[in-house]
């Protein structure tokens, strides 16, 4: 349990540093931008007080919020994806989370690819339509979230399957 | 309505999801008011501190372009000692900070941190209130200009840089003296957009764009870009400008900043009865 927590807290810290000073900057083809940072609360534990995880989400994004002069666009995303993650992860692995022993590292690679991709989107979407906040660019914001969410795909997959600890 | 209450209440994570999304919501609101976004920034001890040191390493990559911008600056200054008043930027407000006697200050500084590709770009410089930076300082390099000083705390300060829909900066055209106001559409990051230039203005393709003598922030002249293309607005009173920039705004380090000694003044003259 205690393992489970400096993870945690270990994965916070280096996540928002990561994202700031790395993937921050990395303006593929001019604007492009990845936000693998989420990987904390698609990774965060399970079987898990969910006030906590909703409030440590909050905290996460405030502080990339501080990081990127946004205001409160990342903050509000990680709060609604951290919200709905119980509903994706019900409708992504069906049984086995019914019986609340998900181990990530032990899915199918596909039901992880399509919860992966759900939760990457719906935080997309959210942060860029409160980031733009002008219903006449609706066109940029989906614009955005597309190719911004296909590039953080990419990487939390990469990374995910890099970093698992294979402990059959 | 009944049900969603009794749902509510029932639920304290959904109760908690909703006052930590209000929360962000009014963070969110609050920065895209001008000069209101006080408490969520990047010119702090934590964040500056750590963009400054991230910056000590990634700043060896791009020294030698810095050199060569600097070089070119220098020749332009060199050239203008050498030819006296007959050089053609003369107009271009770079005044000697040693003289406290001219309307302009300036103080150099260093970029910690830069984006460009959100809609809502800032920027962070290495200078705070310690080396009395304040709000509303212009900030330009050797090429053109770059923001507005908007935030401040002692060792930081935050920017907003002209890539930001929130930014609205006063210029004209070099060729004549109608003015505009220089603004961002959120789209490409060497385009900004000059409004309300009268459909009287002689407009042409190349000609340069400077920063205008109404505000109090740039001095007028400062440059900014030149006339990509434009178009008539729909009334047909004005012509709305793609302005392509001289700043390569992409790859900025060193910058100066500009302190006008007669803002109080003006401001006093121009708001003489209330506050």
């Amino acid at each position: 349990m205690n393992s489970v927590n400096l993870n945690s807290i270990l994965r916070f810290v280096v996540l928002i540093l990561a994202q700031a000073l790395v993937f921050n900057h990395i303006n593929f083809m001019g604007s492009i931008n990845p936000y693998p940072y989420i990987l904390f609360i698609i990774l965060f534990p399970v079987n898990n007080n969910r006030t906590l995880f909703i409030f440590l989400s909050f905290m996460l994004g405030l502080f990339l919020d501080i990081f990127s002069d946004s205001g409160g666009v990342h903050a509000a995303a990680c709060v609604t994806v951290a919200f709905i993650r119980p509903a994706v992860l019900k409708f992504a692995f069906g049984m086995i989370y019914e019986h609340q022993s998900i181990k990530f590292n032990n899915t199918e690679f596909g039901n992880r690819v399509i919860y992966f991709s759900i939760l990457i989107v719906i935080h997309h979407l959210t942060m860029f339509l409160l980031e733009i906040f002008n219903m006449s660019n609706i066109i940029l914001v989906f614009q955005k979230t597309l190719f911004s969410s296909i590039f953080t795909l990419t990487l939390c997959v990469l990374i995910s399957v890099l970093f698992s600890n294979k402990q059959q | 309505m009944q049900q969603i209450i009794n749902f509510v209440i029932r639920n304290k994570t959904s109760l908690l999801f909703l006052l930590l999304f209000a929360i962000s919501l009014g963070l969110t609101i609050q920065s895209h008011t001008y000069h209101k976004s006080k408490f969520i920034n990047s010119a702090n001890f934590l964040t500056g501190g750590i963009y400054e040191s991230a910056n000590g390493v990634s700043e060896y990559f791009s020294l030698k372009k810095q050199n060569e911008i600097l070089v070119e600056e220098n020749n332009i200054l060199r050239t203008q000692i050498l030819n006296g008043s007959d050089s053609a930027i003369t107009t271009t407000a770079l005044v000697d900070s040693v003289s406290y006697n001219g309307r302009y200050k300036i103080r150099t500084a260093k970029i910690i941190n830069n984006n460009y590709a959100s809609t809502k770009n800032h920027l962070t410089i290495n200078k705070g209130e310690k080396d009395s930076i304040q709000e509303d300082f212009g900030v330009i390099t050797s090429k053109g200009i770059v923001g507005i000083i908007d935030n401040t705390s002692n060792g930081y300060a935050r920017v907003l840089s002209i890539l930001n829909t929130k930014s609205k900066i006063n210029a004209q055209l070099k060729a004549s003296t109608h003015i505009g106001s220089l603004e961002w559409n959120g789209k490409s990051s060497e385009l900004v957009q000059l409004t309300d230039i009268s459909k009287f203005a002689p407009v042409r393709e190349g000609d340069t764009i400077v920063t205008g003598g109404q505000s109090s922030i740039f001095p007028q002249g400062i440059p900014i870009g030149k006339i990509n293309s434009f178009v008539l607005d729909v009334s047909g009173d004005t012509y709305t400008i793609e302005v392509a920039l001289f700043n390569d705004m992409t790859n900025l380090s060193h910058v100066y900043i500009i302190e006008n000694l007669d803002t109080e003044e003006i401001k006093q003259l121009e708001n003489p009865i209330d506050e």
